[in-house]
């Protein structure tokens, strides 16, 4: 057991047999302050089998891997992961907790926060740590994204944050060593309350790093399988606004915005999109964004490099055209 | 069932919130304010839930008195009451101390078998209140919930979202469910208890003391987390250009992309 609470702990989340990026993510980041600070860098890890790609923390900038292996973390369940992280966090007192704000994220660090009776900052895009009083310091997007609220954990310990994904990078440094530790962590079985009994997961494309994209607003409603196949035509990456995805036409992991996905493309079209300002922020990053609309009011023309007033049928009506029909 | 509590928020409408960069401050004065969406996809969740068992849909509030004609909105819609946790220690409360003030309003209630929330609220978005509820009341959570399947021996048989696709858990009752924002159309309120709402509901009002919390432990001085200052984001600046012509945007578009 530790006595004092340092360094920075990282929580790995896994899916599909691999880490969530957002946890990769998060490593870098964390790297980079440790590095800046000169702060211990520890990677947590539930999991029911040996993975080579454990190693591979060090990598993305752990010092330390802990690891705990248990068929009961096969999938994240809310009263298990909560258990075994309580454990984790109270034997390697980590002063700061960063953990992805993934619905599973969101999920144990809400948890883990009253537990330690400390603070949690939501959805952070920046992170650093005051040197004078060793509190965290995160950037929080809010009112729709185009404003940043500063907040400072006061109360507590660890600082924790749960960090958007996708919104540091993640880095595989060659040759990194560290320290790999296994522990064993006493699952008590009467406090699970909840049993997943079925499970749908399929891997999602992360179109968070899409260089082209083509992205679907509610003006595509009747459009709607025309623009996507229209997209995959022309080999951009697809994406939908929340609204789309509210009704169910595109699964949550398309939809951009502060509440999705933000992306870093080189191109965007955006097709029959308003411009809400939660969507706004989701394109902040694009370097060209085209737009077309048929309202010369809509706000998105104050996002567009080009804003095409048209309707937006007539403009892939005549794109299929000159690709030589659909 | 017995009792099912919806917590709800009244947020304001976030394209009317302004930002004065000069004072960093936002100015909610202007905005309209509506029940945040996500809690009225809970409510319409408890009422068809009370629909198939038969239960007593409770609405839960904290905030200023004003939220009150948006309550009543809860119970045009079909809920049997609604609580407003107001007092003005409360201001300034994180999602730490708002958890707190909701499980202990939660408690006072009692006699409950599931406890819905909207995911997150509009305004704040965190999504940690419904946690951080389950977790002061010692309740199995399930958030991101899009239907509750079955109720039966106490259990509860529910649909979970996430981005890679679904889950359904099995969860023991009682408990808490976020419920994903979307998930379903609420009803619109009825015109008719509409009319009874005016005339004979009375909304219950408590304060810190009804919910035995002290001053110290709420508010801005119980929250772990402060606001230092709020910045704007910088735009990228966008050309603007208009374009009319839909040959020439074709142009353009299928050159951009090139």
């Amino acid at each position: 057991m530790q006595n004092e609470w340092n360094g920075i702990g990282v929580f790995v989340e896994h899916m599909f047999e691999k880490p969530h990026p957002g946890s990769l993510e998060i490593l870098g980041k964390a790297r980079e302050l440790g590095d800046k600070y000169g702060i211990n860098v520890m990677a947590f890890l539930l999991t029911h089998k040996e993975y080579e790609w454990i190693n591979d923390l060090i990598n993305y900038g752990a010092d330390h891997v802990i690891y705990s292996i248990n068929p009961l973390f096969e999938h994240f369940n809310s009263d298990v992961y909560f258990q075994g992280m309580t454990k984790l966090i109270r034997s390697f007192k980590p002063r700061y907790m960063l953990i992805p704000a993934t619905r599973n994220g969101v999920d144990i660090a809400s948890r883990l926060a009253i537990e330690f009776d400390t603070n949690l900052t939501a959805h952070v895009i920046m992170l650093d740590i005051d040197q004078s009083t060793k509190e965290l310091i995160s950037g929080v997007p809010g009112f729709g994204g185009n404003i940043v609220a500063v907040v400072r954990g006061v109360k507590g310990l660890p600082y924790m944050a749960t960090v958007s994904v996708g919104a540091f990078e993640s880095k595989f440094i060659e040759n990194r060593e560290g320290k790999i530790e296994k522990v064993d962590l006493d699952i008590d079985e009467s406090k699970i309350r909840i049993k997943v009994v079925e499970k749908e997961l399929k891997e999602i494309v992360d179109i968070s790093r899409a260089e082209k994209i083509l992205i679907a607003g509610m003006g595509c409603q009747e459009a709607y399988d025309k623009v996507k196949k229209l997209a995959e035509k022309l080999g951009l990456a697809f994406g939908v606004t929340r609204p789309l995805a509210d009704i169910g036409l595109a699964p949550r992991s398309l939809q951009i915005g502060s509440t999705g996905v933000n992306l870093k493309s080189k191109v965007a079209i955006i097709l029959g999109v308003s411009g809400a300002p939660h969507f706004v922020s989701g394109i902040r990053d694009v370097e060209k964004v085209i737009s077309v609309n048929i309202d010369d009011e809509a706000p998105i023309l104050d996002h567009s490099d080009v804003f095409v007033l048209a309707d937006l049928e007539e403009v892939v009506d005549k794109i299929y055209e000159k690709l030589g029909g659909e | 069932m017995k009792n099912i509590i919806v917590c709800m928020k009244i947020v304001p409408k976030t394209e009317e919130i302004v930002f004065d960069p000069e004072t960093k401050t936002i100015d909610r004065s202007k905005a309209s304010n509506e029940i945040n969406e996500a809690d009225k996809n809970a409510l319409e969740l408890a009422l068809q839930l009370k629909d198939k068992y038969g239960a007593n849909v409770i609405i839960l509030s904290m905030g200023p008195p004003f939220f009150e004609e948006f309550l009543k909105l809860g119970i045009a819609m079909g809920a049997d009451d609604a609580i407003l946790i107001s007092d003005r220690a409360l201001a300034g409360s994180d999602a730490f101390v708002t958890a707190r003030a909701l499980a202990k309003g939660i408690e006072k209630i009692g006699n409950y078998d599931l406890i819905l929330c909207g995911e997150e609220s509009s305004d704040g978005s965190t999504g940690q209140v419904p946690p951080g509820i389950a977790q002061w009341l010692d309740l199995p959570v399930a958030t991101y919930i899009s239907d509750v399947l079955e109720v039966k021996e106490n259990k509860a048989k529910v649909k979970r979202v996430l981005f890679e696709g679904h889950e359904i858990l099995e969860v023991d009752l009682p408990a808490v469910l976020s419920v994903e924002l979307g998930c379903n159309t609420p009803r619109f309120p009825d015109f008719r208890r509409k009319k009874m709402v005016e005339k004979e509901f009375k909304l219950k009002m408590w304060n810190i003391q009804d919910l035995g919390l002290d001053p110290e432990e709420v508010g801005l001085k119980g929250s772990k987390t402060i606001v230092d200052e709020l910045q704007q984001l910088k735009t990228r600046e966008r050309e603007k250009k208009i374009v009319e012509d839909v040959d020439e945007a074709v142009e353009i578009i299928l050159n951009a992309i090139k």
